[in-house]
């Protein structure tokens, strides 16, 4: 039964010869593997597809260094802060999940609840960051973005009020601001499902939702999964069963969490 | 009884390599690396670096990311090769949907909706 020393042989026939496991470990972890594989092409899908579509539109795609440009308690914007503090939050409880399992492995109960309860904590920080993000992006500016009579679309700024700002950098303000905005076909604030202010395209606004969102919930599931074996850790069950890997198992799950977030950093709002 | 017959052809070395794998030195200079990778990357965001230039910076720093995360922290630099090479060769299929995409979404330019 003791396979898990399976880790290098030296020959191919030592390998699939039989009376080893060939892939150094046991089915539950494998087949957490298989899943997270599935999982990532499914993530790879979102990800390319949001690609493909701002290769579409290249001219009215917004740039996320003009959308995400709050921080709590700062008023100004202040562009990739947020983001970067939800990434440091995720890798920080990515390092107490890792410690977590490495206490696992020589059966540490107490060591392994005291860091798999600090990676739940993380899981709830990042999922709170995650929450104040939507509440903001759905929310919007307080004057929005205006779609102008002739088609063009104008987006407005809280920092510098009466001022018309188009994509391609140009800006508009004063009198002429005014007589644009009076004319206006319509005034879109914050962001839904089918319009958002943020850029002339709904599919910003639902890759947003879709891809973050799906984050999100795969966050609040490894959080869930973590508190029950949080549980099991603190009653006893793995030191009954003399075998923590299910510690490992799920890390191995919280790991692809944080694995998942470093590309949607970059994909959605670095590049 | 397995085991008996698999220790033989593992040498001392391998083994004690693999043993000490992970160790808290090593978690912990693998943050410092992601931390630091992240930082440089919100840092060089806010300077006049062509954006072509930014883009395959981020995507390059992004897969060192990555392969940190993989093979560190999920441990998969340390398993046998036979699982590396079944979980990481069906990504060469990621790497052709991002081309295909990528070139369609291009050649479809502002084609209606």
């Amino acid at each position: 039964m003791a396979n898990h020393s399976a880790v290098a042989s030296t020959s191919a026939s030592k390998i699939w010869g039989g009376g080893t496991s060939p892939f150094g470990m046991r089915w539950g972890k494998m087949f957490m593997w298989i899943f997270l594989v599935s999982d990532a092409f499914t993530f790879s899908s979102l990800i390319i597809a949001y690609g493909a579509m701002r290769h579409r539109f290249p001219d009215i795609w917004p740039k996320p260094g003009d959308v995400f440009t709050h921080f709590p308690f700062i008023h100004g914007h202040v562009p990739l802060a947020y983001v970067g503090l939800m990434t440091f939050i995720l890798i920080m409880s990515s390092v107490t999940m890792v410690l977590a399992v490495d206490a696992g492995h020589s059966m540490n109960r107490k060591v392994v609840l005291r860091w798999l309860g600090l990676t739940i904590v993380g899981g709830f920080m990042f999922l709170g960051s995650q929450a104040w993000e939507w509440f903001h992006f759905i929310k919007g500016s307080e004057n929005g973005a205006y779609v102008l009579a002739d088609g063009r679309f104008a987006r407005t700024d809280d920092l510098e009020p009466g001022v018309l700002k188009f994509h391609d950098g140009t800006m508009v303000e004063g009198a002429e601001a005014q007589t644009l905005i009076a004319g206006a076909v319509k005034n879109i604030k914050g962001a839904n499902l089918t319009e958002n202010e943020y850029g002339n395209t709904p599919l910003f606004g639902n890759f947003f939702f879709f891809i973050t969102g799906f984050h999100g919930f795969h966050v609040f599931s490894g959080v869930m999964i973590n508190i029950i074996v949080f549980i099991l850790v603190y009653q006893g069950a793995l030191d009954r069963k003399k075998d923590y890997e299910l510690v490992e198992k799920v890390g191995l799950y919280w790991h692809f969490v944080d694995l998942v977030w470093v590309f949607v950093f970059t994909f959605f709002y670095l590049v | 009884m397995s085991s008996d017959i698999h220790h033989e052809h593992v040498s001392h070395a391998a083994e004690e390599k693999a043993h000490n794998a992970l160790n808290k030195k090593l978690i912990w200079r693998v943050f410092w690396i992601l931390l630091f990778i992240t930082l440089f990357e919100v840092g060089i965001s806010f300077t006049g670096i062509p954006h072509v230039v930014l883009i395959w910076t981020f995507v390059a720093l992004t897969l060192v990311k990555a392969y940190y995360i993989v093979g560190f922290f999920m441990h998969l630099k340390f398993e046998a090769i036979a699982a590396k090479y079944s979980l990481l060769l069906p990504f060469v299929l990621i790497v052709y949907l991002i081309f295909i995409a990528l070139y369609e979404g291009t050649a479809l330019m502002h084609t209606p909706y």
